[in-house]
């Protein structure tokens, strides 16, 4: 390591190098940091801040090449904030803060035939954990899920790092008509030495997984999403319910087994503020239709 | 001014009053409330002090500040010398005149103190950091540059005060912190109307004079591990002032109910990530109209009266002892009754009671006696049977306490203690040559002036580990090795 690969850029913000469009609410980020790219193992997330005003929003290091010397985050933009950096973070511009890469990495054990499994929001995160067991060498097969074909993206990187892609959408516009949850059980129906499963996505879908392999007893992990402010361990506003005790996902997870966790509580919890978010996304709405009138669009 | 021997009779028999922001008025700003000393005031406070030859305010300290010899410069209309004296033992005066218990520290052990009010050693410590701060006297001294490069993880006041004094030995040092902004607990815990942020960018400012650099958005451990920064990345010596972070729940049932939340979270969002604002800032803030804190330490206190300025109608502090064990600072719990905070000592919460949406709606409690004296002193709160109450909130912030952040551990090879903290010796070594620990990471959390005496312990350490001597310390320096008087300078021995 060098002198400056320690400076963090703490004055200068992030450069964001590449940027890539999926649909008209997903959006690839690949930032400059060469740190990090060294340093980061599947299953670890980032805090951003995107301006000094911001929020801190986690987010998962869905790639990261430490010959680049960069990370990749996919965002969906669903609030103030993610819709926000989906306007102003272009190539060149610059985020105000990346802390990271945080969370305990994924084991990646010993498995010999691992399913991976992505739903929505949930396909990028787990791209590090495809890659990273099919390295370790496990056989891994993957299920990735979208809405409808043309939302469908990194069906490439995934055919390039796994041994298996099955695509499902809920549609049927594109590969299997149905949830990941039912490419899950036609997957293990086809494979029974399946000795891991990992499902990333919205925390009905991971519940579903976790239905589907508890009666199988296969271990499974999923990668719990609650509210975080500082993503180091001092707010507790992360905990989560793991079997009877309480930990917080972001030094003690992301990963947890998901038969122990608690979904219901999870989603409970991350109703909490709901009215908040709305009344910070009217307020940027309102802001970006004076904008566009004054704009003259 | 030394003729004339002071007496307990002779000196103004009362402490003199601070000015502070009228309780009415404050409830609706974070402005700070107590408003400090003017020259004048602070000069009468001054002449309170018997200015003992064996004084044992200064036992009281844990820095052991010469408090009469600053005082007596006070008196002697020097301010500047005042400070030089402050400089000898703390970096940050300004901070801990304010925020120091002091009634358990320096004042609780003034000869004045037996028969009057103590001297009002804080408030004249802060009116001279205050100027020091105003007049930017912290100057830049006479660095010699030593080849040493030293690491300092956590910016709070341990590894501030530990990095002053190895920037001060001619070390180039390097701070960095996990936040996006430095400060530890005195940015993101203790409020502004306590502590201005202002007061912790000029200390800051002061170390960048010195010449450290902060690196903010660097969680090390993950990012770099301690055995890298010893490594690799070629620090010479590494200080580890990570705090006490992981606040504990309850364990009660509710726990997990929406409005349920740690002070930490409370204060963080408030403070550091200007939530009090939202939504012309991004961060929410949780806001109840009826809060129930549980505790009564320094984060309670903040936290009760943070949620009073955010507009909650009804703060209530639940706390299981009596007001005589609350270990709150004096002025806090004072400022909070003043605030209209409702204190109900002796009640423990047993359960927090949810709505059908998850969201709190109350808190059962029970009431306590206090029985025999338990292994802190302390006389232990005892149930009584069948006292238990409800009472109505829509929101409940626990204070109870915190433990060991576990990411240091979880990352290095380093020794920790049975509690999870990093296990040191007294000069603050840990079990890896060249790293040392200190503050609330070592002894749980405790105060903000003994973080930095740690902090400067081990910088001491430090400084013998490296082949860098002190020349003792600035007052010692003019007779002992002729150097000019308040030139901050250290003279290098080679210890073979
Ligand atoms: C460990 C972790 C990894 C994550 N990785 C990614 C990722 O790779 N890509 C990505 O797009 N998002 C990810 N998220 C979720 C992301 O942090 C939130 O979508 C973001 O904070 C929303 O901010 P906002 O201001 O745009 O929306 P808000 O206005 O805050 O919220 C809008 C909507 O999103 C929901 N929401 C808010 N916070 C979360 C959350 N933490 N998890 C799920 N839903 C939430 C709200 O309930 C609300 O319905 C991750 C979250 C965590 C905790
Ligand atoms: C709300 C509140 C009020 C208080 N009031 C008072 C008071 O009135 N008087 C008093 O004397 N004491 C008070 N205290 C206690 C006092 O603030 C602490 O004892 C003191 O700040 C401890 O200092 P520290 O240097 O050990 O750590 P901290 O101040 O906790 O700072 C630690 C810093 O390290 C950073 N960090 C943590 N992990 C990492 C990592 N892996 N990599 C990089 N950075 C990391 C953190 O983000 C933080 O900035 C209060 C505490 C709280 C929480
Ligand atoms: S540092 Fe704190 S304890 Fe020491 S003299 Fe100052 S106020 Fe008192
Ligand atoms: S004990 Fe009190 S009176 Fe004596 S020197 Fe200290 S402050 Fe002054
Ligand atoms: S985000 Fe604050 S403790 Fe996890």
């Amino acid at each position: 390591m060098t002198q400056s690969d320690t400076q963090t850029n703490t004055a200068t913000g992030y450069e964001i190098v590449r940027r890539e469009d999926y649909s008209d609410v997903t959006y690839m980020l690949e930032i400059r940091h060469p740190l990090m790219a060294r340093a980061a193992r599947p299953g670890q997330f980032v805090i951003v801040m995107s301006h000094p005003e911001g929020e801190r929003i986690p987010l998962t290091l869905a790639d990261f090449d430490a010959a680049r010397g960069t990370i990749t985050l996919v965002i969906q933009a669903v609030g103030k904030s993610t819709r926000e950096m989906q306007q102003s973070c272009q190539v060149g511009t610059r985020l105000y803060a990346v802390a990271g890469p945080m969370g305990v990495p994924t084991h990646l054990g010993h498995a010999k035939q691992v399913v991976c499994v992505g739903g929505g929001l949930g396909v990028a995160p787990i791209y590090p954990q495809a890659r990273g067991y099919h390295e370790a060498g496990a056989r891994v097969t993957s299920i990735l899920g979208f809405r409808n074909a043309p939302l469908v993206f990194w069906e490439d990187r995934f055919r390039a790092a796994c041994d298996e892609v099955l695509l499902c959408t809920d549609d049927g516009s594109a590969g299997l008509h149905g949830f990941v949850s039912d490419g899950l059980r036609q997957v293990l129906a086809a494979h029974p030495d399946v000795d891991q499963v990992v499902a990333i996505g919205p925390v009905p879908m991971m519940k579903a997984c976790a239905e589907v392999t508890r009666p199988l007893g296969i271990p499974t992990t999923v990668s719990l999403n609650p509210i975080m402010v500082d993503g180091t361990g001092m707010c507790g506003g992360c905990r989560v319910k793991i079997g009877e005790t309480v930990k917080f996902a972001c030094v003690d997870g992301p990963d947890f087994d998901a038969h122990q966790v608690d979904f219901d509580d999870l989603i409970v919890r991350l109703r909490r503020y709901r009215g908040e978010e709305h009344a910070a996304m009217e307020r940027f709405s309102e802001h970006c239709r004076m904008h566009d009138m004054a704009a003259g669009l | 001014m030394a003729a004339k021997k002071r007496t307990i009779r002779t000196i103004p028999q009362e402490r003199t009053p601070v000015r502070e922001q009228d309780p009415a008025a404050r409830i609706h700003n974070f402005d700070e409330v107590n408003c400090g000393y003017d020259a004048a005031e602070a000069k009468r406070e001054s002449s309170r002090c018997l200015l003992c030859p064996e004084p044992l305010c200064v036992k009281g300290c844990p820095v052991g500040i010469d408090i009469p010899a600053f005082i007596a410069r006070l008196g002697a209309d020097d301010v500047h010398g005042a400070y030089d004296v402050l400089a000898r033992s703390t970096l940050l005066p300004a901070v801990c005149g304010r925020v120091c218990p002091q009634e358990n520290q320096c004042e609780g052990r003034c000869k004045g103190g037996e028969m009057l009010e103590p001297v009002a050693i804080g408030r004249l410590e802060r009116f001279v950091g205050d100027r020091a701060i105003a007049e930017g006297w912290a100057r830049r001294p006479y660095i010699e540059p030593t080849p040493f490069k030293v690491g300092i993880v956590g910016s709070g006041p341990s590894g501030m005060s530990c990095a002053a004094d190895m920037a001060r030995a001619g070390c180039e040092v390097t701070v960095f912190e996990a936040f996006h902004l430095p400060g530890g607990v005195l940015r993101y815990g203790i409020p502004d109307f306590r502590l201005p942020n202002a007061v912790i960018d000029a200390e800051l400012d002061g170390l960048r004079r010195l010449g450290v650099r902060f690196e903010c958005n660097t969680l090390v451990g993950r990012l770099f591990t301690i055995e890298q920064m010893i490594g690799e990345m070629g620090f010479s010596a590494v200080f580890i002032g990570t705090g006490a972070g992981y606040p504990t729940m309850l364990g009660i049932p509710g726990d997990s109910l929406n409005g349920v939340l740690s002070a930490n979270e409370l204060l963080t969002r408030c403070n550091l990530m200007g939530a009090r604002e939202f939504p012309s800032r991004d961060t929410p803030m949780p806001l109840g109209k009826r809060v129930a804190v549980v505790g009564a330490g320094n984060t309670a206190m903040d936290a009760l009266r943070v949620s009073r300025r955010l507009g909650a109608e009804q703060v209530t502090c639940l706390y299981r002892r009596s007001r005589a064990e609350c270990p709150a600072r004096a002025e806090e719990v004072h400022h909070a009754e003043q605030e209209g905070i409702v204190f109900q000592w002796l009640a423990a919460p047993l359960e927090v009671l949810g709505d059908a949406q998850g969201n709190v709606r109350g808190v059962r409690c029970q009431k306590m006696e206090l029985g025999e004296p338990d292994a802190s002193g302390r006389r232990r709160p005892v149930p009584v049977p069948g006292s238990e109450y409800e009472i109505e909130v829509d929101q409940v912030v626990y204070a109870i306490g915190t433990n060991a952040n576990p990411i240091i551990g979880q990352t290095s090879g380093l020794a920790l203690n049975k509690r999870g903290y990093i296990a040191t010796d007294e000069t603050g070594a840990t079990s890896l040559a060249g790293v040392w620990a200190g503050g609330d990471i070592v002894t749980g959390a405790a105060t903000v002036i003994e973080a930095m005496g740690a902090g400067r312990r081990a910088a001491t350490a430090m400084k013998r580990w490296l082949g860098l001597a002190e020349s003792q310390t600035e007052a010692a320096a003019d007779t002992m090795f002729g150097l000019p008087r308040g030139v901050h300078n250290f003279v290098r021995l080679r210890v073979a």
